[in-house]
């Protein structure tokens, strides 16, 4: 279970999340909402320790995330990043096995390679393209690579940060088929955030909306609808006028 | 506000920045060094960065040096001429290639080369969120990208400045023996006899403390470049910069060290 208490988090002048309070149950799929610049990447970079929070508690079952052993809490997570975050230099089983080629868990290159295909397989990419380069796939395809790295070591806990940004409908409801289809198979807790209320429908048992660096709502996506928050009623019609500033 | 506190404000605050920027890259040095005495080390990374920075620098080192060399051999000439110290033209350039010019214009052929494209590599794997993957699969973006890199550029350079003292000293030659009627016995002869081993030993040591600035410099604008293309430009520049003006610095600083006595 990862737990967030009074999360504060300011660049300069800029004060991104302002007290965040969240509960992500273990074995769930939580969504978080919100606008452009409300926080979402910062926060999820935030309990990963990319960017170190000022203030406030995050913890993981219980164990304070600044604390914890830095190999060992990175390898429960698994992360798919907004652009794929390819590495241009690697083929693509080389990108999806990386994590196992590497560490204290470091298999054998044929293995890693077989288990690479595997996952490729697992998200619609044949043999084919695992010599490739990353710069020579299409968007949709290096999203599925992405996806493919981030669950190769089977981790406990994976972050999908906009997975469908940029993407055409259909692939994005292909991706967000593969991310639920994965999330359901391997038991693992998730943690997405989008605009795409498509990917919140596909995607999410709970959901949480950030506005102004807190969270302004959070239940499970069934209530989502039928809620009377103003902030999410605006976000999920996608209304111009309401409590959120359309332009900010 | 007065003149006087206009002035000093305009002095004290780029010292300020200035001296914040040489803490920042001084401890980005010291933290690469803790890295170096710890393992992993990538060997595979570190290979592909020598074969990168040392190997696929050398036509650009080799053609400097030989088109150098040829250039001072004929200056040597054509002044010494004025007092008839025309012989002295091989034991010059072998001294002043594998001295002076080996080592700085490597150097700076280098840097143009290598802490452009490591800023500009980094940088843009920095924009991506590359290196933000590389920390979320649990490897050290310092121990996996620019442990490699600053260790190859140290171990290369020095070994390009020798290539390329030895080219320059054979552009001299050739244009010794072709144009100003040098035997060859003769040139190599002068060559060898005035050479000393510490002018070697001096050109190697330079060597390795330039490709440890380039390497450096390039890393560290790279590692803190900032968003978007403009950021990946600006960290391009300032590392080209930087490592061509700490070159020349640290040039004259070991040129003291090593020949005033």
């Amino acid at each position: 279970m990862i737990t967030l208490s009074g999360v504060t988090k300011s660049f300069t002048t800029n004060h991104v999340l302002r007290g965040v309070d969240l509960t992500l149950a273990s074995g769930k799929s939580m969504v978080i909402i919100g606008g452009s610049g409300t926080g979402k990447s910062v926060l999820l970079k935030c309990i990963l320790g990319l960017v170190p929070h000022d203030s406030g508690s995050i913890t993981l079952d219980g164990q304070d995330v600044r604390r914890a052993e830095r190999d060992a809490f990175l390898a429960r997570f698994g992360m798919l990043f907004q652009g794929g975050a390819l590495f241009d230099s690697l083929r693509v089983w080389e990108n999806v096995a990386f994590r196992l080629m590497r560490g204290a868990t470091r298999r054998p290159k044929d293995e890693a390679r077989a288990i690479a295909l595997e996952k490729l397989r697992r998200v619609g990419l044949g043999p084919q393209v695992a010599d490739l380069y990353p710069g020579e796939l299409s968007g949709g395809m290096q999203k599925r690579v992405g996806l493919a790295r981030a669950i190769a070591a089977e981790p406990e806990i994976i972050f999908f940060d906009e997975p469908t940004t940029g993407l055409d409908p259909i692939m994005a409801g292909v991706i967000n088929d593969l991310i639920r289809e994965i999330v359901v198979e391997m038991g693992a807790t998730a943690m997405t955030i989008t605009h795409d209320m498509s990917s919140v429908r596909a995607i999410a048992d709970d959901v949480a909306m950030l506005h102004d660096g807190r969270i302004k709502w959070t239940g499970p996506v069934s209530e989502m609808d039928a809620c009377t928050d103003p902030y999410v009623q605006q976000f999920i019609h996608g209304r111009a006028t309401g409590p959120i500033n359309a332009i900010r | 506000m007065n003149p006087a506190t206009g002035l000093l404000r305009g002095i004290g605050r780029p010292s300020l920045a200035a001296l914040a920027a040489i803490g920042r890259v001084a401890l980005f040095a010291a933290s690469i060094l803790g890295h170096l005495l710890r393992p992993p080390v990538y060997w595979r990374e570190l290979g592909t960065q020598m074969l990168q920075i040392g190997w696929f620098s050398l036509p650009v080192v080799g053609l400097t040096a030989l088109f150098t060399g040829g250039a001072l051999a004929l200056q040597i000439y054509s002044g010494g001429a004025r007092f008839n110290a025309e012989s002295v033209v091989p034991s010059i350039v072998a001294i002043g290639m594998v001295r002076e010019l080996g080592p700085v214009l490597g150097g700076l052929m280098v840097a143009a080369r290598v802490a452009s494209s490591v800023a500009a590599e980094l940088g843009t794997m920095k924009v991506t969120e590359q290196i933000d993957a590389l920390t979320t699969l649990s490897t050290n973006p310092m121990k996996y990208l620019v442990v490699p890199r600053v260790l190859a550029a140290t171990l290369t350079v020095p070994v390009l400045v020798g290539v390329g003292d030895a080219i320059g000293i054979m552009g001299g030659w050739l244009v010794g023996v072709t144009r100003l009627d040098f035997t060859s016995v003769t040139y190599l002869k002068n060559t060898v006899d005035f050479l000393e081993p510490w002018d070697i030993g001096s050109s190697l040591v330079k060597g390795a403390v330039f490709g440890f600035i380039i390497a450096l410099m390039g890393c560290y604008h790279g590692m803190t470049s900032g968003r978007g293309a403009q950021g990946v430009g600006r960290a391009t520049k300032a590392a080209v910069v930087a490592a061509s003006v700490l070159i020349l610095a640290a040039n004259y600083l070991l040129t003291e060290m090593f020949f005033t006595s």
